[in-house]
């Protein structure tokens, strides 16, 4: 069929040596930020979003990638050796994993987390092969009116859904948007927000903030708070290889895990922390050894490391055939389309086809290099989490000077750095979600710009949202996830 | 019972005088007369009024108590020390990063930074940290072709 066809064009692109050397630079390199505590796959590509200057968009694209994936690899050998979730969709991994870890059955842990991770890796980028080119052909029909709802709809669900409470996900959703429309509107020309500053007339740039809630945010609030070389390592003492009962207990696991966290985390909500919960709730009520959960059930491991990869997969649905993205990595992604001149969107596939099968291709090569990297030498992860905390913070700073002041050479961008720094540390010690802010900075523009069209297109007739049906129904969406679970809670209240 | 907690309170309130600011600056927007269908203030409009509601949402949370923060246990003292050199590494890099350039002042950074999370080597620290940043400036600068600005250090490079 066509779309396998464009699949071995992708394989062409993804295959010659330049990039597979972007590959494994990048799972290399997503490996090593996933093992350490504190860095993110949205951190480490806010930071190397400057080599779009310089590198063409495939190779970026297929290092961005590489980053993406390989960071929820190491993610799970941290979560499983240092009970420190590396990246909030670890969390559930943690529970079982470092138990097992505890009970000196961490290789086994570490080994159904990794192949577990390339099976679901492998469906997830299947999924994404035969089902992005069928919501190209749905998205097609979208006009600015349906498009405008949707990114509500998205906004509803990144901010609101998830997270401890709705409130401080849609504060921080607003105060992205709020970043993101400052400088000039480039419909009007008009400057907004710049407060005078000649250097916010272009735009706070997405590398400082994420830079500043991230890397900076979290230096001070680790710092102040002392949370950091507290958990102790575990080393590995039993073999890697899994036990026959090992595998029989995993494999439906890994299944269920990617039939649940794909199509999740395809759906314009995104985020991998609903899959991994549901599969481990799912897995605990299948196990027929169910008292085994708490302390340390292989399937405990197996099901939510799956889920969290499909879902990786899924996210790039929205994110390549709608321009929609659902996390902060996806953003930041977006981002550096846009830095590309390159619209992500249903034209996407067509007009970029080589960079996006390319990019598909890379995924289901970069998961091989993964599972070879992080199963026989996980070792050389484990030396990685010894690094003492000075001097990891130290460089993480470091680092953050260069993204921001490689800018523009301004003090002003490293001001402003440090302000989002200070609200980062804030939102961090009142419990708000920091993704909704990124997710905002980067889709309100956006959503302005489909409102503006859908205006020009009904003449002004604000109403064009809700008698177009496909909009009515996502806005419907959009308030029944907004006041659903309130109502529930209300309901359940009561009885 | 939940405890109300001031910082909260302080949070919320400032989150209102953001969104304050925000109407305020939407109102200074100039309008041109130029053709839009949707003019430049209308989605700050929207935003600003948004950022006010759920700031007084957020002041309601925090004044019944119902915001549960993740540090439940606010009474951990904060390390101001730690802060403090944190705090100081930034201030230097800023304020020189123009006039000594970017090694020596991630050099400074980097010790700083290492002092706050409890390091009692300077010395090492300083080494460690000038390494760290020359290999990082060149790798950026040179490699990838980043303008990194020139300094004391950097133009011998």
């Amino acid at each position: 069929m066509d779309t396998l066809s464009q699949l071995a064009n992708g394989f062409a692109v993804a295959l010659t040596p330049m990039n597979l050397a972007f590959s494994f630079l990048g799972v290399l390199l997503g490996t090593a930020i996933g093992v350490l505590p504190g860095l993110g796959p949205a951190l480490t590509i806010a930071l190397l979003l400057p080599i779009t200057f310089k590198v063409d968009a495939t190779g970026a694209f297929i290092l961005f990638a590489g980053i993406y994936y390989g960071a929820m690899y190491g993610g799970s050998t941290t979560s499983i050796l240092l009970n420190t979730p590396g990246e909030s969709a670890t969390i559930v991994t943690a529970l079982e994993g470092n138990k097992m870890a505890r009970r000196g059955r961490g290789g086994a842990a570490l080994a159904t987390a990794a192949i577990g991770s390339f099976v679901a890796g492998t469906i997830g980028t299947l999924g994404l092969t035969f089902v992005a080119p069928i919501v190209v052909d749905f998205a097609l029909r979208f006009g600015p009116a349906e498009y405008f709802s949707l990114m509500i709809l998205a906004f509803v669900t990144v901010s609101a859904v998830l997270g401890n409470s709705a409130i401080r996900g849609l504060a921080a959703l607003f105060f992205g948007i709020w970043l993101g429309l400052i400088g000039v509107d480039l419909q009007t020309g008009q400057a907004r927000f710049t407060f005078g500053i000649l250097e916010l007339l272009d735009g706070i740039n997405v590398i400082v903030v994420a830079v500043g809630l991230f890397a900076v945010g979290e230096t001070l609030y680790l710092a102040a708070r002392h949370r950091y070389g507290k958990d102790e390592i575990l080393p590995v003492k039993d073999s890697l290889w899994m036990t026959r009962e090992d595998w029989g207990r995993s494999w439906k696991a890994w299944l269920r895990g990617s039939a649940m966290g794909f199509p999740i985390g395809a759906l314009p909500a995104g985020g991998a922390e609903v899959p991994t919960f549901l599969s481990y709730y799912l897995e605990k009520k299948l196990s027929k050894k169910p008292e085994e959960f708490g302390h340390g059930a292989i399937e405990g491991v197996a099901g939510p490391e799956a889920a969290n990869n499909a879902s990786a997969a899924g996210v790039l649905v929205p994110m390549l055939t709608l321009g929609l993205p659902t996390s902060a990595t996806a953003a930041i992604m977006l981002s550096a389309f846009q830095s590309y001149g390159i619209n992500p969107g249903p034209q996407l596939l067509m007009t970029q086809s080589n960079l996006v099968w390319g990019l598909i291709a890379s995924l289901y090569i970069g998961n091989v290099m993964l599972l070879v990297l992080n199963l026989p030498l996980v070792g050389l992860w484990v030396r990685i989490l010894a690094i003492p905390a000075p001097l990891l913070y130290g460089g993480i700073l470091v680092f953050a000077t260069i993204g921001t002041y490689g800018i523009s050479q301004s003090p002003i961008d490293l001001i402003l750095l440090y302000i989002l720094g200070g609200i980062g540390f804030l939102m961090r010690k009142y419990d708000f979600p920091t993704a909704p802010v990124i997710i905002g900075m980067i889709l309100g523009p956006l959503a302005e710009q489909e409102f503006r069209r859908a205006m020009t297109i009904s003449q002004g007739d604000v109403t064009v949202l809700v008698t177009r049906p496909l909009s009515l129904t996502l806005l419907v969406l959009a308030a029944i996830a907004l006041v659903g679970p309130y109502l529930y809670r209300r309901l359940n209240a009561r009885r | 019972m939940q405890q109300r907690s001031s910082g909260a309170i302080a949070v919320a309130i400032g989150f209102v005088i953001v969104g304050l600011v925000v109407a305020y600056e939407t109102s200074q927007i100039a309008l041109t007369p130029l053709y839009a269908k949707v003019g430049p203030k209308v989605f700050p409009s929207l935003v600003a009024g948004g950022l006010i509601l759920l700031g007084l949402a957020l002041l309601w949370d925090a004044w019944s108590g119902r915001w549960k923060a993740e540090d439940a246990d606010e009474s951990a003292p904060i390390d101001w020390p730690a802060l403090g050199w944190l705090g100081f590494g930034l201030l230097f890099n800023v304020v020189l990063i123009g006039v000594v350039g970017f090694i020596l002042a991630s050099t400074v950074l980097f010790a700083a930074v290492a002092r706050a999370f409890g390091s009692v080597k300077p010395a090492r620290d300083l080494a460690i940290g000038f390494v760290f940043a020359a290999v990082a400036y060149i790798g950026f600068a040179k490699l990838l072709g980043i303008n990194m600005g020139t300094g004391l250090v950097e133009r011998f490079l």
